[in-house]
């Protein structure tokens, strides 16, 4: 009964109903979706590292990345409990994968659950298992494979016996897995590793799902504050009618409960809707976020979202708790409220004045917290705690900011509806303010966002540039065809470099060692952030090494310093280079040197200094028979790394336009329930003489006004985000720094988005008071108040 | 000189049970310094009446002739001018500008209609007893005070027709008799044309002429 009053009300205010229920169903959406894309990604990572071995499993390992397989049947023979594993890099026509040969037999659990329902048979034989998703990349394996989701995506599983052939590495294994202890004392020449990829992987993309996280958590608070401001005003409006049912009889216990229960039934709706909706948006961004994972950190996420249970039951755990938060203060007023109180005239200007008060000293203690953090921090959470202090101080600065510019522009207005505009604008701020506040933090985060990548983005081209300046790369099938293609080709063209590199833990870290030539392709142009003098002479004359920056910014090695390389002990340090996009660490010794340190290592590659490209390409392919795909050349190789990297921030692109619609959401919200309340503030003004025409424009520039004074905000807010971003949030993540620069374009091109997010939320209201006829403002003269 | 003309006005409204006729051939007129009040129950059409002659509303028949011009003839943007500087309007409800000062209210339409006269706006202020509370707000006034300020900005632009609808519905009968005399007063100083609501006997019978409205036409 007492229900079926109190909802009466939401069928006369549907928009009202709508607003409400949008804003926790978006809420709940964009929670639970990201929960879903980090659930599905660090699930991808479990499984990675359960197919190598149980959580933790150490294993063994030569300085030179291969050892002899005779040390396997050696070690068993003595007892130690040890698996032999394959593990090498393959090209199969454009997709590299990851090649993992295992020996059933000996190998651990995590793995055998793989190779559970195969066929071991025809695994002895040659076949091999993939995730379902790698198999439909590939099309036409050259071997038989079979589908298996317990097998990373990227990842073939085979037989060892099959990885040797397949490359090239024939009597030789990478490692062996410790099934049980480790021998005492450690057998000669090996050593012990403890790090198992999953939880490195783990590791290495924290940030990125806190960074997940961080959004679905700003997101979930701007779609309550939908839902709060929704309540509070069919509070407001209800005031009479539960003054009316109080003094008919009703209890103030079961009035409360009868508006819990309301409250309730509409998370439960809302909840609901929620789930399906954030579950389709996870489905949406998932291939995004998996290409992004796999591009910056080799993170092996399948593209396609499973369901679980207990993810549902927590999103909706999400919308009741939401539910509850947004609500509290309805609930907790109308327990609070005296049965026959008359409305109490609220003094707007000395009400607001005390709320700006709060917020600017809100504001300066978080900016406090922020600077402190940002002198005293240290780490990834540091780094992330400072940015959300940061843009919360700025949030909160932005009414008062706003406030001050508006009063500005109405002392120096000359025209009385001018004036009238501004103040007006002032006045309504307060109302406006928590949707400004989400506008403002939409466009510092699109603004900070943009700038990074965009500065990442240009370094990277020029990076590029530097790295890749052979005219082309061809990669010899095995160790063989590598020696009688540099044979063949050498007296053809200027140079040839070989690669050639041993897979290396460095300072406790996953890595490789790689040999460079002393030659010119590598002084002239190999970028270098930090180097001691006469770097290339004396790396040529085996003084020392270069390191990768992430080496250098994890360990906090420089020039000056010195490194622990596989086989060599301690070697200073001559130059520190940057190597956007590799998770992994790296170091660079000279040839001859590393050809002493590891011996019999394979060339995989040489990259090839010609005049004439078209010819030694022609060469290649008629006089020695290499195949095609053996060959890349330079605009090949750029515009692939060039790809990797548009692919690897296209999550970001979508988050922005995520943030950007929730903004405008809310601002659709907050413009639709104040129209009702503008509609008193606008009557008075067509009485004298004003158009609805003239009015309704009016409501539409200052829309625009204040999308575009909250953007001239959100600017400076950007470039900070940008520069924490780039200074502490990549180099923790990611190991790497990278300069700041500006690109005043992107900034209009977001300023026309965040002009028409604004149109479009301000011209509904905009539209039924002009199309109106001025029957809804009669109606303000008309009736009693 | 007659400044306000209703010929032959019907109006009605649609509703659940069809065409509910509100007005049904309302003839009137004003003349300048002539002040009439218009009574009659409630619901009896008095607000649709007012909002007519204000072009606030358009009639389904009839002439409404503002200072000689046809207001249902014009255009939206032609009766909003009209409105701007030829008429005045006071409602029981206020109806100020809430973010604008008082004196920035008193002056507002003068201004709008471009005949702002700071000496004459200061004067208005001080004989509405306003002086002192130009730069309050209107929630920080009384309901007298508040519908001073209103009858004040409308009469700054010096209309040729004020239209008062239960000016003084909302307050206490001796703030409500002060402020009438004020508004009686200034108009008549004006030579305005003044058309106004109320329910009270007393002050239509300080006024010029009675038309009393019932079954939606004139007695
Ligand atoms: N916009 C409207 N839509 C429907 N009916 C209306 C509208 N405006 C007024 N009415 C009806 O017209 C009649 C006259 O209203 P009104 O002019 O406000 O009366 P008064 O001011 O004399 O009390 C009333 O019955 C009212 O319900
Ligand atoms: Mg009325």
């Amino acid at each position: 009964m007492t229900l079926a009053a109190l909802l009466s009300h939401w069928m006369r205010n549907k928009v009202q109903l709508a607003m409400l229920l949008a804003g926790l169903m978006l809420a709940t959406a964009l929670w639970s979706g990201v929960q879903a894309l980090n659930a599905q990604a660090r699930g991808a990572y479990a499984t990675a590292a359960a197919l190598m071995s149980e959580d933790g499993a150490a294993s063994l390992v030569a300085p030179s990345g291969q050892m002899d397989q005779a040390v396997f049947a050696q070690l068993r023979g003595q007892g130690v409990l040890v698996s032999p594993v394959v593990e090498g890099r393959l090209r199969l026509g454009d997709t590299r994968l990851t090649l993992l040969g295992i020996e059933p037999l000996t190998a651990p659990q995590g793995t055998a659950a793989a190779l559970a329902d195969g066929d071991l048979q025809a695994f002895f034989a040659g076949a091999g298992f993939a995730h379902p998703e790698t198999l439909a990349d590939l099309g036409d394996p050259p071997l038989p494979l079979s589908p298996s989701s317990a097998v990373p995506v990227g990842t073939l599983l085979v037989d060892i016996g099959t990885a040797q052939r397949l490359l090239g590495m024939e009597g030789q294994i990478s490692r062996l897995l410790l099934t049980g202890p480790a021998p005492r004392p450690l057998p000669e020449g090996l050593q012990l590793a403890q790090a198992s990829e999953g939880a490195e992987l783990a590791g290495l993309t924290d940030s990125f799902h806190l960074n997940l996280t961080a959004f679905g958590a700003l997101a979930f608070a701007v779609g309550l504050f939908i839902v709060h401001s929704a309540v509070g005003l069919a509070f407001e409006q209800r005031r009479g009618l539960f003054r009316t049912l109080r003094s008919l009889g009703v209890p103030l216990r079961a009035l409360t409960l009868a508006l819990a229960l309301e409250l309730a039934l509409m998370a439960l709706v809302a909840g609901l809707a929620g789930l399906a909706l954030g579950y389709v948006l996870a489905a949406a961004l998932l291939p995004d976020v998996a290409a992004t994972l796999r591009g910056l950190y080799g993170a092996p996420v399948p593209g396609s979202l499973q369901f679980s249970p207990a993810w549902a039951l927590a999103g909706l755990g999400m919308a009741f708790a939401g539910a509850a938060l947004a609500g509290a203060q309805a609930l907790w007023r109308l327990w609070h409220m005296p049965v026959l109180a008359p409305a109490q005239p609220r003094a707007w200007a000395m009400a607001t004045g005390r709320a700006m008060r709060w917020q600017v000293a809100g504001a300066l203690g978080l900016g406090g917290l922020a600077v402190a953090l940002a002198l005293l921090g240290d780490g990834l959470f540091a780094g992330f705690a400072l940015l959300a202090a940061a843009l919360l101080a700025a949030a909160l600065l932005t009414p008062p900011l706003l406030a001050l510019g508006l009063r500005g522009a109405s002392r120096l207005a000359q025209a009385p509806v001018v004036q009238w505009f501004w103040a007006d604008s002032r006045q309504n701020l307060p109302r406006l303010s928590l949707a400004l506040m989400a506008l403002m933090l939409a466009l510092a985060a699109n603004i900070g966002v943009g700038t990074m990548v965009a500065s990442f983005r240009a370094t990277f081209i020029d990076w590029l540039d530097q790295r890749l300046v052979a005219e082309m790369t061809i990669t010899p099938r095995d160790a063989a065809e590598a020696q009688t293609l540099e044979a063949f080709i050498a007296p053809r063209v200027q140079a040839v470099l070989p690669l050639r590199r041993v897979d290396a833990t460095l300072v406790g870290q996953p890595g490789a060692v790689y040999a460079m030539r002393d030659h010119a392709t590598f002084r002239d142009n190999w970028p270098l952030i930090a180097q001691v003098p006469n770097v290339w002479d004396r790396l040529a004359t085996e003084e020392g090494a270069l390191i990768n920056e992430q080496l250098a910014r994890r360990a906090g090695l420089w020039p000056g310093d010195s490194i622990a390389l596989p086989g060599a002990g301690d070697v200073p340090i001559l130059g520190v280079y940057p190597d956007y996009g590799n998770p992994l660490t790296q170091a660079i010794v000279t040839e001859s040197w590393f050809d002493r340190l590891f011996p019999g290592t394979p060339t995989r590659q040489l990259a090839i200094r010609t005049d004439n490209p078209a010819g030694t390409r022609a060469a290649l392919l008629d006089e020695f028979g290499l195949s095609a795909q053996a060959i890349t050349d330079q605009a090949q190789a750029k515009q692939l790394s060039l790809a990797i990297f548009e692919r690897t921030f296209l999550i970001t692109g979508a988050l922005n336009v995520l943030t950007l619609s929730v903004a405008a959401l809310a601002l659709f919200a907050t413009l639709v329930t104040l129209s009702g309340l503008r509609l008193v503030q606008l009557a008075p003004l067509w009485a004298m003489g004003l158009t609805l025409r003239q009015l309704a424009g009016l409501e539409l520039a200052r829309a625009l006004m204040l999308a575009g004074l909250t953007m001239v905000l959100a600017l400076p807010v950007g470039l900070m985000l940008a520069q924490v971003l780039l200074a502490v949030i990549n180099v923790q993540a990611f190991g790497w720094r990278l300069p700041l620069q500006v690109f005043p374009a992107d900034w209009a091109q977001l300023a026309l988005w965040a002009g028409l997010a604004m149109l479009a939320a301000a011209a509904w209201p905009a539209w039924r008071l002009w199309r109106g006829g001025g029957g809804p403002l009669l109606r303000v003269f008309a009736y009693e108040r | 000189m007659t400044r306000l003309a209703l010929e032959d006005i019907r109006k009605s409204f649609a509703s659940a049970e069809g065409a509910v006729p509100v007005l049904q051939g309302v003839s009137l007129a004003v003349d300048g310094g002539e002040v009439v009040a218009l009574t009659g129950e409630s619901g009896s059409g008095k607000s649709t009446l007012l909002h007519i002659a204000a072009g606030l509303e358009a009639p389904d028949a009839g002439r409404v002739l503002v200072a000689g011009q046809d207001m249902a003839s014009l255009p939206d943007a032609g009766r909003a001018r009209l409105r701007r500087g030829t008429v005045g309007l006071v409602f029981q409800q206020f109806n100020l500008v809430p973010s604008l000062s008082v004196g920035a209210n008193l002056a507002f339409q003068a201004r709008l209609a471009g005949v702002h006269d700071p000496a004459f706006c200061a004067d208005l202020a001080a004989r509405l007893g306003l002086t002192e509370y130009l730069r309050r707000y209107p929630e920080q006034l009384s309901g007298g005070q508040q519908q001073r300020v209103a009858i004040g900005r409308a009469l700054a632009a010096k209309p040729k027709v004020l239209l008062a609808d239960e000016p003084t519905g909302n307050l206490d009968e001796a703030t409500g008799d002060a402020v009438f005399v004020l508004m009686l007063e200034l108009a008549r100083a004006q030579g305005t044309a003044l058309l106004l609501v109320t329910h009270s006997a007393r002050l239509a019978g300080q006024c010029d002429r009675n038309l009393h409205l019932r079954a939606g036409r004139l007695a």
